[in-house]
């Protein structure tokens, strides 16, 4: 287990930044989450810790030493990739074996290793099947079993989740969690699903365009995101965001709303319009609503709320909630 | 890791195969230059006089030239329209369900693996000859007279033999193509109406598009050197009925030790190969970049 | 549709495609058997189709009188040798490219193409100068260089569409993993990379077995391969059918075998991957 450090690195492919001089200090045992939408660096960034990217400039610390020109395998960095990047010809056993094999381990250490990762991962009655006869679940299974065999000082994953259908992708997130709290390994997790996010980091570094937007565990970015960004990104259903008047009323350029922020009303309130559509999703009923002037608003309601399409609603912010921007999309003190 | 370090290594894995080809064209393609501006001949070694554009002047003069040119270009047009048509109908016969596919298609493929002289003869003695070959039996059996194929139409002919051996790559190259349709396009046409043949027009044929134009290209490639079929066959006659612009070249080179006009005609060649060339070069292009 | 009607329409295809595979396969065929009739069977009026006298005589005689296994060893030493050492040179290359592209990665590759579209007529006139001043003629050596030379853009072009599925994780993968670049190429790329450099190694051969441009023009049928043996029964009017049929099989067969276990590939390599 190690902590690592980035200290000013910067990333440029051609002349073209890709990642903006970037500041971050990674705690041993932490689980850190790169997010951001798709082409924002979130690989890039991974993949410059790694070693699979030489840095433009700056410095990378592991554990406190300079691991900045050191060939990926010396840094004990284990990797999961977005392909899982199985070795086709290669049995399941071998491929969780291969690591061992490469840092010259002895038989029965290999054999003892890939045994008792398999009976973590449940890949028992799998080692001799070939990774195309293997369900895509499975093959991530094998991908993390090869990353955790190697006991490296920190794990890396790139957007391991994506290539699962949504069930499954729920499971295996839970089971990365669990798999985290067992080993409280350190590990850098990339996504671009804020769900996935939320739910796993003990930090989150929210990325935009090559830029860190905001670092801090979930609940601080959802409660106070530090932009309009990370505002709109953090949070799902959006953010409701509403310019002009409404943000000037508060001294703000913008302003934001949570939809839980908003109570509803068939009476009476500070803003008012038609139904658009209600999402009934059981537990909870998303309404939107298109008030003149603002657009459509989301807001929260009971999962028993019976609204129809083109009833007239009255919404009312919880002015304690609200969350105020400046013009140039930094958020204001409250 | 893209340091410096690895670019110089992959130059240097590069280099060999580059250097090579480049001397490969590099180099005799000047010297067919040279050659092609000098009264160059191989049983008078005196001077190599410097004879400017009379190389050109001769060769592109001599009647053997437009008539070679001609038969090139009527051998890969013959060859071509057979091998298109026959080889999409071939496709999509072959593309059907069927009992023995497998061995079916081996069938189909195999004349592509006979080596040229072997088919120029086999075609010529046993198939073409007027006494003792196969067609001049069946003229025969319909009470017509026996053709002598390859005196009386030495193009038709080769034009046939040829084809045969490049039927199959057609073929196979269709059938690839075709079978990469998705066959969910085809059932969303026939729930828009759309019968067997307008299936065919309106979505096989264009799908197909890409493969033609590949299968035309390459086969031009090799068509426009064709030599051996004629070198075993008909010796390029009667007369220069069935000479080609290989075999002319060949025939001015090692009949006539004119290496002089030879070269000339070599450098004709070139020039007609490069303007079809542009066209291939476009189209495997265009699928480097995906 | 009914279950009967689709069987009915089944067979009518199957019979139609078998009547076409065997007309188009039937030259073939011919030769096969007339290698086996009599000479006097071979040119019967009407044709013996199946009901001869089966002889062996003519095999006998083509191994005896004419020096085949000479023209089988040297086809065998020219096709595989120009494959092997065209492999020895293209796989660095295709390598190159397809691992570490650069903005001439494509222009490269296009050029090569251009080469093989360099009609040989066009450089016939200097290479047989040269090699005639080289002692080449007529010789294996020649031929092995420069069919090696002229197939060397399909063999680059063709490792290198079989080296660019090689996903570039899995060989980060293996980096992570701790592989030296000797480690890395012996457990991950060789074997990745095998049936690829396979199927480029048995087109060429096959390519090269055929070739006649060169074969005929820089060889004399003494001491050519069997694309030359074979031309040199062209030479006598009348001659013997059966025995022209015997020497045919035998150059043809180890080929048509080879060419029915790569046709697959035979799509991909002669496409330069522009159909899959
Ligand atoms: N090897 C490379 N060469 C040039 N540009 C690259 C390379 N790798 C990534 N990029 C560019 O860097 C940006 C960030 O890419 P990436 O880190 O993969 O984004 P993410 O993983 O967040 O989707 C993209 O615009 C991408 O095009
Ligand atoms: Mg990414």
């Amino acid at each position: 287990m190690a902590s690592i450090a980035l200290k000013n690195v910067s990333k440029s492919f051609g002349g073209r930044e890709v990642i903006a001089s970037l500041d971050l200090q990674i705690e041993r045992g932490e689980l850190v989450v790169f997010v951001g939408p798709s082409g924002c660096g979130k690989s890039t960034l991974l993949r410059l810790i790694a070693g699979l990217e030489d840095v433009s400039s700056g410095q990378l610390l592991i554990d406190g030493r300079d691991a900045t020109q050191l060939p990926p395998a010396w840094r004990g960095l284990s990797m999961v990739f977005q392909s899982y990047a199985l070795y086709p010809h290669m049995s399941v056993r071998d491929n969780i074996a291969f690591p061992l094999k490469m840092a010259r381990r002895d038989k029965e250490t290999i054999e003892r290793k890939v045994t008792e990762a398999a009976r973590v991962l449940n890949l028992q009655d799998y080692l001799d099947r070939k990774p195309r006869e293997l369900s895509g679940g499975q093959r991530q299974r094998v991908a993390i079993g090869r990353a955790i065999v190697r006991e490296p000082v920190a794990f890396l994953f790139d957007e391991p989740l994506s290539n699962l259908d949504a069930a499954l992708r729920v499971n295996m997130r839970m089971e990365i969690a669990e798999l985290h709290r067992q080993l409280g390994a350190t590990t850098i997790y990339v996504t671009h699903d804020q769900t996935e996010a939320m739910t796993l980091a003990d930090r989150i570094v929210v990325l935009n365009a090559g830029r860190v937007e905001q670092i801090g565990p979930p609940l601080e970015l959802y409660r106070r995101p530090a932009t309009l960004f990370v505002a709109g990104f953090i949070g799902s259903p959006r953010m409701n965001l509403l310019g002009g008047a409404a943000a000037s009323r508060y001294g703000a350029a913008t302003i934001g709303i949570r939809p839980e922020h908003l109570s509803l009303s068939t009476s009476e309130g500070r803003w008012h319009g038609k139904v658009s559509l209600a999402e009934h999703l059981g537990s909870d009923t998303f309404v939107h609503v298109d008030v003149a002037g603002l657009g459509t608003i989301a807001a929260r309601a009971a999962g028993d709320l019976d609204v129809r399409h083109g009833e007239t609603l009255w919404l009312t912010p919880d002015e304690s909630c609200l969350h105020r921007f400046d013009a140039q999309g930094r958020a204001l003190a409250a | 890791m893209a340091s410096t370090h690895t670019g110089a290594t992959a130059r240097l894995m590069l280099s060999p195969a580059v250097a090579l080809l480049l001397l490969w064209m590099a180099v005799p393609l000047a010297m067919t230059l040279w050659y092609s501006l000098h009264d160059y001949q191989l049983l008078m070694p005196r001077g190599n006089d410097f004879v400017g554009l009379e190389n050109y002047v001769y060769f592109l003069t001599d009647p053997a030239f437009f008539q070679s040119l001609a038969n090139t270009f009527a051998l890969l047009a013959g060859v071509l329209a057979i091998t298109v048509i026959g080889g999409v109908g071939l496709a999509l016969l072959l593309d059907r369900p069927m009992h023995g596919q497998g061995i079916v298609r081996l069938l189909v493929v195999s004349p592509f693996f006979v080596m040229p002289t072997v088919s120029a003869l086999v075609w010529k003695n046993m198939f073409m000859n007027p006494v003792n070959g196969l067609f001049a039996w069946i003229a025969q059996v319909f009470g017509m007279r026996a053709i002598d194929w390859l005196a009386e139409a030495p193009l038709l002919s080769l034009t046939l033999m040829v084809a045969w051996g490049w039927l199959p790559f057609a073929t196979l190259i269709l059938l690839t193509a075709l079978q990469s349709l998705d066959a969910e396009q085809k059932e969303a046409a026939e729930m828009d109406g759309a019968n067997a043949f307008a299936r065919f027009i309106h979505i096989t044929l264009p799908h197909l598009a890409r493969a033609i134009a590949v299968v035309i290209l390459i086969q031009t490639i090799f068509l426009l050197s064709l030599f051996a079929e004629i070198l075993v066959t008909t010796n390029g006659g009667p007369g220069t009925q069935s000479t080609n612009l290989a075999y002319l070249v060949y025939s001015q080179t090692l009949l006539r030790f004119d290496v002089g006009s030879a070269s000339a005609g070599g450098m004709v060649a070139v020039v007609l190969a490069n303007i079809l060339a542009i066209f291939l070069m476009r189209l495997v292009g265009k699928n480097l970049e995906r | 549709m009914a279950r009967a009607s689709d069987n009915r329409h089944k067979l009518l295809v199957t019979s139609v495609a078998w009547v076409v595979a065997l007309a188009i396969f039937f030259p073939i065929l011919w030769t096969v058997l007339t290698s086996f009739k009599t000479e006097g069977a071979a040119v019967a009026i009407p044709p013996q189709f199946l009901f001869f006298d089966w002889t062996t005589q003519n095999y006998a005689e083509v191994w005896a009188r004419t020096d085949y296994l000479r023209h089988f060893t040297n086809s065998v030493v020219i096709s595989v040798g120009s494959s092997l050492l065209g492999l020895f040179i293209a796989i660095p290359a295709a390598w190159s490219l397809a691992f570490s592209p650069t903005r001439r990665t494509r222009g490269v590759l296009m050029w090569m193409l251009s080469t093989k579209m360099l009609p040989a007529v066009g450089v016939l006139v200097p290479i047989y100068l040269l090699f005639k001043s080289a002692g080449l003629l007529d010789t294996r050596t020649g031929l092995v260089i420069v069919l090696m030379l002229s197939n060397l853009p399909i063999m680059v072009w063709m490792l290198f569409t079989y080296f660019k599925e090689i996903p570039r994780d899995i060989l980060e993968a293996a980096r992570m993993d701790g592989a030296t670049p000797g480690r890395e190429l012996l457990y991950i790329l060789a074997p990745m990379a095998l049936p690829g450099i396979a199927s480029t190694l048995l087109l060429n051969v096959i390519l090269a077995w055929n070739e006649s441009f060169w074969t005929l023009n820089l060889t004399a049928a003494s001491t050519g391969s069997l694309t030359a043996f074979i031309a040199s029964f062209s030479a006598p009017e009348g001659l013997f059918y059966a025995k022209l049929s015997a020497a045919s099989t035998l150059a043809i067969a180890p080929i048509v075998v080879l060419g029915w276990l790569s046709q697959k590939q035979l799509v991909r390599g002669l496409t330069f991957g522009a159909v899959k």
